[in-house]
């Protein structure tokens, strides 16, 4: 085997210690072009849905959105967050449950043999825009 | 001034899945076998890495990712064993994402059998990150205590193996062997488990064996 043509890469400068603040450094991304869709002067509201196996923990996600809005469109904008269970389907028996635990195991015949279903995202579901009067464009 | 409610039902993760599953589907096409190795700093994923890197150098080519917050000192040690390495440093991040590995495979030697990813040294937000990797390995060393799967249940029921590690160290740690494999398996019954040690080489023939197989099961399913 050939040595190293290996090299060092520097990922990220932000001093990100929270993967928080990637997803919402993601979510900002989407806000502005869905303002910039409907000629938006504000984003008023953001609704998240986070499933329980997401990793992310929804009081670090609020506080790094609150870190990452002020000087953005999104700037007042109200953060909800709804916690999504696990959905699993069996492929054994195919009962399909929801399930508050981590236990990947059919609640009705304890076949290991799942598909989760849900659970594992973090959706950006919905958002609330104050539109810009007299701007081209759709103004619903 | 008008208001308007906007439906965007977007997975915020999807950006990040999408290059991952384009990274898995580009080492398939090479045959390549990608293994994301995670645990929590010191749990001894390079120390597994450089055993491998010795007992594979006559059977298959391997070559390493290395994500650590700073320093190069892990690629170094596996160039150390005539390994190509890439560092990446993530400057404070706590985890990877596959498009710090989607930028390194252009320079990875498309004859390769292996390519091990070894993720920021955490339990948890490594989880949540795909790298486009087809086995996703969770070590847990003895001294960090046996009752690690319940407390970080994500890592063990998105992982498809558990490798304990320091099993040397065993006679001398309250370490309830049993109970680690029973309660990860209650997470994650599909979990393959090995008990090692890199010092006395415990238990790495077997795993060893077990990567050799999957790369042949991959390179089957995508002849």
């Amino acid at each position: 085997m050939n040595s190293s043509p290996s090299s060092s890469i520097r990922a990220m400068s932000s001093g990100a210690v929270m993967h928080e603040i990637s997803i919402v450094a993601g979510l900002f991304e989407t806000l502005l072009e869905q303002a910039r869709d409907h000629n938006a002067r504000e984003v008023t509201s953001v609704r998240l849905k986070v499933g329980l196996l997401s990793g992310i923990v929804p009081e670090l996600l609020a506080s790094a959105f609150d870190m990452y809005k002020k000087g953005t469109i999104a700037e007042n904008a109200a953060l909800e967050v709804e916690t999504v269970p696990l959905g699993v389907r069996c492929r054994a028996c195919g009962a399909e449950s929801r399930k508050e635990d981590f236990v990947l195991a059919c609640p009705s015949c304890a076949s290991p043999d799942l598909e989760i279903v849900q659970g594992t995202e973090i959706v950006l579901e919905k958002i609330e825009l104050e539109i810009d009067e007299g701007a081209p464009g759709e103004t619903g | 001034m008008p208001t308007k409610e906007v439906i965007v039902l977007q997975d915020l993760l999807g950006p990040n899945k999408k290059i991952a599953a384009e990274i898995r589907a580009e080492l398939e096409k090479r045959g390549i076998l990608a293994v994301n190795l995670m645990s929590s700093p010191g749990a001894g994923k390079t120390a597994l890495l450089e055993q491998i890197a010795v007992r594979l150098k006559t059977e298959a080519a391997m070559a390493v990712i290395e994500g650590d917050i700073e320093t190069e000192r892990d690629a170094e040690r596996i160039r150390a064993k005539g390994v190509p390495a890439w560092q990446i440093t993530t400057g404070g991040a706590c985890h990877l994402e596959a498009k710090m590995i989607g930028r390194i495979l252009p320079a990875v030697d498309p004859g390769l059998d292996f390519l091990f990813i070894e993720n920021v040294g955490n339990l948890v937000c490594p989880a949540s990150y795909e790298l486009g990797e087809h086995l996703r390995c969770v070590l847990l060393s003895t001294p960090e205590g046996d009752d690690k799967p319940k407390k970080y249940p994500k890592a063990f029921t998105t992982s498809d193996v558990l490798v304990l590690t320091k099993a040397d160290l065993l006679p001398y740690l309250p370490f309830d062997i049993d109970k680690v494999v029973r309660e990860a398996l209650d997470l994650n019954p599909k979990l393959r488990v090995f008990v090692t040690s890199a010092v006395t080489g415990q238990g790495l023939d077997e795993f060893i064996a077990f990567l050799l197989h999957s790369r042949d099961e991959l390179r089957r399913r995508h002849a």
